[in-house]
């Protein structure tokens, strides 16, 4: 492989297992090897940068415990996946909050919301049985999806019935007796007395498992018999291949490229069943381990052949946009508004529409999500007083990059090494040529000319996709 | 779509954080009131009174000025069962018309589906802000967000015309559909082609404008003059949606609340002497809502989220007055010290929907409410 096309798949790998990478990190990552990078992401060594969370503390305050101030809480995050050593980490977090999609819509503790987002972080790449009993005892969740009200005399479903259909097996692989005595697995398990909220703070909350509450008694799940609680049942429901299959398909859509819908995967055939097998048999060999199945996505050839398979999320197409840019790196002023961007563009984070998720895919796609894509990306890649965009005029000025083909070429490299089709390249370059070579002794008008050339490249169809 | 200037509009303004209910239309003959706001009340002879039992707030006046030419009618007691007492939930609940379930479609965006089912304009519905409210949100709907209208559009960020003009020329050839990339390409192509189209189209309302009337110097007085331009230039949009606030006056009340209705009151009158400047104000209604009213026990400084609220319809083709009952402030007949809510906030949707754009109101609210006969 060329070293142009170990950076171009180096770039895709950190897009889609990360946030994005420079020029400099991607080179970095190149002279380290594409495996030996694969095995960093899956156990990351790195800590935070030091000092991050006094530096938060001391620059917004109201990042830490943004309480009933969602945006400080969505600030929070995302200055967590711009600054983040471990990227991986940090994209198995959002991934997981699309499955298991809460909302401080109905939390209103955004305290919690983070509480939770840590929980992600801290075993969203461990055994799928740890992630599913740790997510039971998880507040928010239990507030979200009603467990509190969930007794032993009076059972509610709603936690059993997403368990089931959003988090592990997915519709039509259990009946509706199946989804009432998950339920009393789970009667019991609930918050501790909630203090009521204060006008602008929240109180913490804690799990509590109260066994007075608790249904004891004989339950018969998927045809086994016994007084199960809730850990039981999660036991049972991970070995159930079609959790396996679900979770995999899910890794998938998110990963590797678009899959329809969540609820027409019972009808609609995998894109790829043959990496769905890889990925499965993974997941089971390994004892539902979920790093075995990312290392299988990340080396297999089904994903490096994926490139651009995907539509970006708004989450990815901020943060992607800022870490080129170089924005962000220190909590400045101004943070406390960018994590309403990704809002801006349709994916409220740690707010998602419904405990569905978000329909990703195309569906991000709408008029006024299009626009606040394109305007988002391009203010910021042609503002040429921002720090990522002066390096890279700086580079494209060292490299020798002078005629409109180079220019327009190593635009791309710059932008991720997109691929564009025939027709959008012709256009960029017959735009280009307009206005002749780079003159680098004009410092001010090249630089601008290479903002402009980011900011169309960043305004294609091509550039939605990562 | 052609527009003519027969389609009714409505421009719809959400007061955003809860607005004190007690405090906007105040009980000013009842002592519930004066005992129960120790520190968040307005003084009595600073109240305009509506009748001898209720007033505006003082800062209502130009709303007040409308109500005495008949186009203001009050909707008391407004809300529905068991509010959660959560901004972003009833907000929800206000946005999607699903008060038992997480709703993922806007009600407004609902109506502007059943207004342009082929999708032949891609300006029925704005909205006037940053991002897309819930209540317009429905996939496969085109709705604009426009934060500014002067400077809405693509590539914004291109100060120099001439580089953006060409900038522009590009981006519509890369977005024609004779460009290769499969269905998903095809599908962003027609959307940015429609996004565009909405902004190329919008922009000559700016353009067309021209009026005597000078609004008030407030974010709310902004966004409605850019409806006006809108409405004025007739590109067929019938859904305007703005939001002012924020009105969660937990604390300061003293001071916020009146300036809020101040900057609403003076930015409604300066946007109907507009339309009648220009004698349009027969087919525009203006719908007024907030998500929950207030605690009626003040806490020192602001009140605490509370339960019913109060709506407003305002324009020429409202009969104006007073519908719906004053909640009870008796101690005994509140809950959890809220006024209890008596109208379901789904009726005024079903009057919008139903008595104003003549559609079915059913599947948009999702069930049938009692509407009020609030049109002429």
């Amino acid at each position: 492989m060329s070293h142009k096309e170990d950076l171009a798949l180096m770039a895709h790998l950190m897009r889609r297992a990360g946030f994005g990478a420079t020029r400099e990190e991607l080179e970095r990552r190149v002279a380290k090897g594409y495996e030996a990078t694969v095995e960093e992401l899956l156990n990351p060594t790195d800590e935070q940068p030091p000092g991050q969370v006094a530096l938060m503390l001391r620059y917004h305050p109201s990042f830490l415990l943004p309480g009933g101030v969602p945006f400080a809480a969505q600030a929070n995050w995302m200055y967590q996946m711009l600054s983040t050593q471990r990227p991986l980490e940090e994209k198995m977090a959002l991934f997981w909050h699309h499955i298991f999609a809460t909302g401080n819509s109905k939390v209103d503790n955004a305290d919690q919301m983070l509480v939770q987002v840590e929980l992600f972080r801290k075993y969203g790449m461990g055994d799928y049985k740890t992630m599913l009993v740790e997510l039971s005892k998880n507040p928010a969740m239990i507030f979200w999806l009603d467990n509190n009200e969930n007794h032993r005399d009076a059972v509610n479903e709603n936690w059993g019935r997403e368990l089931l259909e959003l988090f592990s097996m997915g519709v039509s692989n259990y009946t509706e007796v199946d989804v009432r005595e998950v339920s009393r697995a789970f009667t019991g398990w609930t918050i501790a007395p909630k203090l009521p909220r204060l006008p602008y703070g929240r109180f913490s909350w804690k799990f509590e498992y109260k066994e007075e509450d608790h249904d004891d008694t004989e339950k018969s799940f998927l045809g086994q018999n016994g007084r199960f609680n809730g850990e039981d049942v999660i036991d049972i429901i991970v070995k159930e291949p079609a959790t396996a299959r679900f979770i995999c398909r899910h890794l998938y859509n998110f990963f590797v490229a678009d899959e329809p819908q969540v609820p027409a995967w019972t009808i609609e055939p995998a894109r790829d069943e043959e990496a769905l097998e890889l990925m499965i048999d993974s997941f089971v060999s390994s004892g539902y381990d979920i790093k075995a199945v990312l290392r299988t996505i990340f080396t297999s050839e089904f994903f490096k052949k994926a490139r651009f398979a995907k539509i970006k999320s708004p989450t990815e197409v901020v943060a992607g946009t800022l870490k080129m840019v170089g924005e962000f790196q220190f909590p400045d002023y101004g943070l406390l508004q960018i994590g309403k961007e990704p809002t801006y563009m349709g994916q409220s984070l740690l707010d998602p529409p419904s405990v569905e998720g978000w329909h990703t895919g195309n569906e991000w796609i709408n008029s006024g999500s299009l626009l606040a894509r394109i305007n988002f990306v391009a203010d910021r890649v042609a503002n040429t007083s921002l720090p990522g965009v002066q390096t890279i005029i700086s580079q494209m000025k060292a490299d020798g990059v002078r005629t409109p083909e180079d220019l327009v070429d190593a635009s791309l490299e710059h932008m991720g090494y997109l691929e564009l089709a025939e027709e959008t390249k012709g256009q960029l370059l017959e735009y280009a040529r307009g206005g002749g070579n780079l003159d680098w002794k004009d410092q001010e008008t090249s630089g601008r000319r290479v903002g402009e050339m980011l900011a169309l490249i960043g305004a294609t169809t091509e550039y939605q996709f990562g | 779509m052609t527009s003519t200037k027969k389609d009714p509009v409505v421009v719809i303004l959400q007061l955003t954080g809860g607005n004190d209910y007690f405090n906007t239309i105040i009980p000013y003959n009842d002592s519930i009131y004066y005992d129960n706001r120790p520190y968040v009340k307005y003084e009595r002879d600073q109240i305009i009174p509506i009748d001898s039992q209720l007033g505006f707030m003082p800062t209502m006046g130009p709303v007040k000025e409308l109500y005495d030419q008949g186009k203001v009618a009050i909707l008391h007691g407004i809300g529905y069962p068991n509010s959660p007492r959560s901004h972003f939930r009833s907000m929800d609940i206000w946005h999607t018309c699903e008060p038992d379930k997480v709703g993922t479609e806007g009600w407004a965006g609902r109506v502007a589906r059943e207004l342009d089912p082929n999708k032949e304009n891609v300006l029925t519905a704005i909205n006037f802000g940053h991002g897309l409210p819930r209540a317009l949100a429905v996939p496969g709907v085109p709705v604009a967000s426009i934060a500014d209208l002067g400077t809405y559009g693509l590539l914004t960020g291109i100060t120099d015309q001439s580089q953006r003009n060409k900038a522009l020329e590009l981006f519509s050839r890369m977005y024609s559909p004779t460009v290769g990339g499969g269905m998903v390409g095809d599908y962003l192509r027609a959307t940015g082609t429609d996004a565009m189209r909405g902004a190329d189209i919008v922009k000559v309302a700016p353009e067309r404008y021209s009026s005597t009337i000078e609004y008030p110097n407030s974010p709310i007085a902004t966004h409605l003059r850019d409806i006006a331009q809108v409405y004025l230039a007739d590109l067929g949009t019938r859904i305007f949606y703005t939001q002012h606030g924020s009105f969660d006056t937990h604390a300061g009340e003293a001071a916020a609340h009146p300036k809020l209705w101040q900057e609403v009151s003076e930015g409604i009158a300066a946007f109907f002497q507009d339309l009648h400047e220009h004698g349009r104000g027969d087919n525009v209604i203006m719908y007024l809502f907030s998500e929950f009213g207030r605690r009626v026990h003040d806490n020192g400084s602001g009140t605490d989220h509370g339960a019913a609220g109060v709506s407003f319809f305002i324009g020429d083709p409202i009969k104006g007055g007073m519908y719906g009952e004053y909640p009870s402030c008796k101690p005994e007949h509140l809950e959890q010290g809220d006024l209890v809510p008596n109208y379901d906030f789904r009726g005024a949707y079903s009057t919008i929907v139903e008595d104003w754009f003549k559609l079915d109101g059913k599947p948009i609210v999702n069930g049938n409410f009692e509407k009020m006969p609030v049109l002429k």
